[in-house]
């Protein structure tokens, strides 16, 4: 009785990590089965959603639960769940090792520093200035814009724990920057830099997930996270809006 | 010729950073750019040969998926490393952009008709991303016989 417990355990903390970290939701359910069935438990039952998970290791037994409060983007930290997920499904790992590596990832800290992002959004934001079709002297505004509209969406997420507000000053940031670059001499075309510094902000991840779980049949999941996307699309879009409405 | 190459490093850039912003693992960050790269430049090339956009970008998005499904095998890693920064040059965010424009100076029109390709291009995505998934489980299910 107590290893099922343990299991329980195991399997949760599994896919507590990987909903934290941004997983699809049907991979999380997939992970937790195999880990489970791995260690003996051939009728498990596990209901993921982006906000909590359900597991019980039988169809009549207790049934444990876990809420997941916050969610970010992290792929390592998804491919060193599965890392652990497969040696379990080899028999590599016993009980309570697999129990202490999860333990040890979901404490660890493996976002690149903050710098690191911004100059990787700086890049990002004036590589699409160039891909969507502007030209070179666009490079470096929607480079600096679009560093600083991450930075400002970081530092706003710091200061309101609202996601969506985050990302709509971010935005508002973008707008204004790429409007006074524009009208010192800086640069071509302000749509071009407009999308390419806003690009870092598009929830990319939330859109390609949301329409995997639709089409894998996990449609509560699916659902929720196309309206996720759909809102941050929607505070970005207001936030660039807020220029327009001065210019 | 010039164009081409430009687009090729630009592309190659905006995929690895991405793959930065996401936390990817640093060992994948090559790989996530060079899967990114691959799609854009077919999305671009067939763009510019005169292809509509939204076939378009199934065929990029198809060749993503297949990259990624590759690199995820050959690198043992979940397969959600590889697709997320590889499919983001694809993702319509220019024209959600207009879109949005276009509602806020009330020129409702255009604007419903961009919201109406902004949905056509992320269904195409989608498309393309299933096809490889498809293929894969068509692949296991029949084991070649001989």
């Amino acid at each position: 009785m107590k290893e099922y417990v343990q299991i329980a355990k195991v399997c949760m903390l599994a896919g507590k990590i990987m909903l934290q970290s941004g997983a699809e939701t049907y991979r999380v359910e997939d992970t937790m089965n195999r880990i489970a069935i791995a260690y003996g438990l051939n009728n498990v039952q596990s209901y993921a959603t982006p906000t909590g998970i359900n597991f019980s290791t039988d169809i009549a037994a207790d049934t444990h639960f876990i809420r997941i409060s916050n969610r970010s983007n992290d792929l390592h930290k998804i491919a060193e769940v599965n890392s652990v997920s497969r040696k379990v499904t080899a028999g590599e790992l016993a009980l309570n090792e697999a129990l202490d590596m999860l333990n040890e990832i979901d404490h660890a800290k493996l976002t690149f520093p903050g710098w690191m992002q911004i100059i990787a959004a700086a890049f990002v934001s004036g590589s699409f200035a160039i891909m969507f079709g502007g030209t070179w002297p666009d490079f470096i505004p929607a480079f600096v814009a679009g560093g600083l509209g991450f930075a400002g969406m970081l530092g706003f997420e710091r200061l309101v724990a609202i996601r969506f507000m985050a990302e709509f000053f971010g935005s508002v940031m973008i707008g204004v920057l790429a409007f006074v670059f524009i009208s010192n001499g800086f640069g071509n075309a302000l749509d071009r830099i407009i999308i390419g510094a806003v690009m870092p902000l598009v929830p990319g991840l939330h859109i390609t997930n949301a329409v995997r779980d639709l089409m894998a049949g996990h449609l509560v999941a699916g659902v929720s996270k196309g309206v996720e996307a759909t809102l941050t699309a929607f505070a970005i879009g207001a936030g660039v809006a807020v220029i327009f409405a001065f210019v | 010729m010039m164009m081409i190459i430009t687009q090729l490093i630009t592309s190659f850039i905006a995929s690895a950073g991405f793959g930065v912003l996401f936390n990817a693992p640093r060992q994948a960050l090559v790989q996530c750019g060079l899967v990114g790269m691959s799609g854009w430049i077919l999305y671009y090339e067939l763009v510019l040969l005169g292809m509509d956009v939204v076939p378009a970008t199934i065929f990029g998005a198809m060749l993503v998926a297949v990259l990624s499904q590759i690199c995820a095998k050959v690198f043992k890693k979940p397969i959600i490393i590889f697709n997320i920064s590889g499919i983001i040059p694809l993702v319509p965010g220019g024209i959600a952009y207009d879109a949005m424009r276009h509602f806020v100076e009330n020129d409702y029109y255009t604007a419903v008709q961009l919201s109406a390709k902004v949905m056509l291009l992320a269904g195409g995505i989608a498309i393309g991303l299933m096809f490889s998934e498809v293929m894969n489980q068509v692949i296991k299910k029949f084991p070649a016989r001989g």
